[in-house]
């Protein structure tokens, strides 16, 4: 019987995506040049921007399966919203980090109350509370719809946080790459593409070992229930050796 | 809808009358929440006249936490969640009822909090005209998107630790919004206050939208 929750599927994915995390490290660190105007704080870029879109797309799916799970109630969408947020939040987090020591170097500080940096922040805190809703005591059935109206709440509220935080302040460059004419050296875009193709696949591969965790996790409370009712049932079937006369309704 | 609404905020608003929970006990708890910033922040030098607006707003919205989890305990106890369920009232007009409440609670607060910050801070309130409807459309959406989490947590056995942690990061931007438009109102009115007040119209507008349309699956969920 098969002791993981690896398959022969999910072990060439991560096989790739460690090659893919070896072929980043060379590109990153020793064939891409040294930016003219970052130097070489430029290859925290390639860590910094990948996380950055990986999570924005992770909670991307949290939401649209929140959204599914509302339509269809099925347990197949509760595991994708739960799994892909858990996964968005570790990314986010490696966002702000990189964020911050790269910040420090150029503009001087750790943090700074810039739109996007406040935004980020407050989606990271978002998803920790949702993350909460998931961890609650509940039945499984209402922690589900409770977390997935949640999830579906997300979405609104970063919105809003976007345009309250442009509007207040902006230090943060803006869009590089999605332009006409893209603003970016050749090999460093190369890397910088490969990056978001590394941690896209690191984020497929996690993602199925979550849900299947996840899967089992839910299997093994079926698992803990049922044996607990069968065990009762004995009791009970035990303690009734010799069966008292059905005499009306039992009070 | 409205009629239903009408009656669930004034069941929130008889209740409140003769518990007098907000002003016996949110209403100072607003107050000393002004006081301990000025104990935090020396007077003397002029910091607090420079932040009065954000400490208001800050003021305002851990008043508004309290609030929240007051208008909605009194509908879990007893059972009268269920009781709401079943007394097909529309639910839609359940969450108006419970935002018209919350929303008139709030801002009898945020009047008393207005004239805190006159006397204790040395608020010059010049541009009333910016600074009333500021406090109509920030105290709408918090009270919309504060009926949402409310309802959410409400069933829940940690509904005091977690209604913070989901409410307050979603009512940032009007912490934002509302002090931007006060800092422009208190030194008289200017153009890029009216800005603030669209944000906070689109704010409100946002999450009374989404009220009604997911206050009824909220309220099968809780």
């Amino acid at each position: 019987m098969n002791d993981s929750t690896a398959s022969t599927g999910t072990r060439v994915l991560g096989s790739i995506t460690l090659v893919g995390f070896a072929a980043l490290l060379l590109f990153g660190l020793v064939l891409s040049p040294a930016d003219a105007a970052q130097g070489e704080l430029v290859r925290m870029m390639y860590v910094h921007v990948p996380t950055a879109f990986v999570a924005f797309g992770a909670f991307t799916v949290t939401v649209a399966a929140s959204v599914a799970y509302l339509l269809r109630r099925t347990e197949w969408w509760d595991l994708v919203a739960h799994g892909s947020a858990e996964i968005g939040a570790v990314l986010l987090a490696a966002t702000l980090v990189s964020g911050m020591l790269w910040g420090r170097p150029t503009w001087g500080v750790y943090w700074t109350w810039d739109a996007r940096l406040t935004t980020t922040a407050l989606l990271f805190v978002l998803v920790l509370g949702y993350l909460a809703v998931r961890r609650l005591p509940l039945d499984r059935d209402k922690r589900a719809g409770l977390a997935a109206v949640v999830g579906l709440l997300l979405l609104p509220t970063t919105i809003v946080c976007h345009y309250a935080t442009t509007w207040w302040r902006t230090l943060h460059q803006g869009p590089t790459i999605a332009r006409a004419d893209p603003q970016i050296d050749g090999l460093l875009l190369f890397t910088l593409v490969l990056g978001l193709a590394v941690f896209a696949l690191l984020y497929v591969w996690m993602m199925v070992h979550r849900f299947r965790v996840l899967y089992l996790e839910h299997r093994v409370e079926d698992l803990g229930l049922d044996t607990a009712i069968a065990e009762r049932r004995r009791e009970a079937s035990g303690a009734l050796a010799t069966p008292r006369p059905a005499t009306g309704p039992v009070t | 809808m409205w009629r239903d609404a009408a009656l669930v905020a004034g069941k929130d608003l008889r209740l409140e009358l003769r518990s007098r929970v907000a002003i016996n006990q949110v209403a100072p708890f607003a107050l000393l929440v002004l006081v301990l910033f000025a104990f935090a922040l020396d007077p003397d030098r002029g910091i607090l006249a420079r932040a009065t607006a954000g400490l208001y707003w800050v003021a305002v919205l851990f008043s508004a936490v309290l609030a929240v989890q007051r208008a909605f305990a009194v509908e879990v106890a007893d059972g009268v969640r269920d009781g709401l369920r079943l007394s097909g009232l529309d639910p839609a007009g359940i969450f108006v009822g419970k935002v018209a409440a919350l929303a008139a609670q709030l801002l009898v607060l945020e009047a008393l909090l207005g004239l805190g910050v006159v006397v204790f801070y040395d608020a010059d309130v010049a541009g009333m005209l910016l600074l009333v409807p500021t406090c109509l459309a920030a105290t709408l959406g918090v009270a919309a998107a504060g009926s949402l989490y409310g309802i959410l947590s409400a069933g829940l056995r940690v509904k005091e630790t977690i209604l913070p942690l989901l409410l307050l990061p979603v009512v940032a931007p009007v912490l934002v919004a509302a002090t931007q438009a006060f800092e422009a109102g208190l030194s008289g009115p200017t153009s890029d206050g009216w800005r603030w007040l669209g944000l906070l119209i689109v704010f409100a507008a946002a999450y009374v939208g989404l009220g009604l349309t997911t206050f009824d699956l909220l309220l099968e969920e809780s």
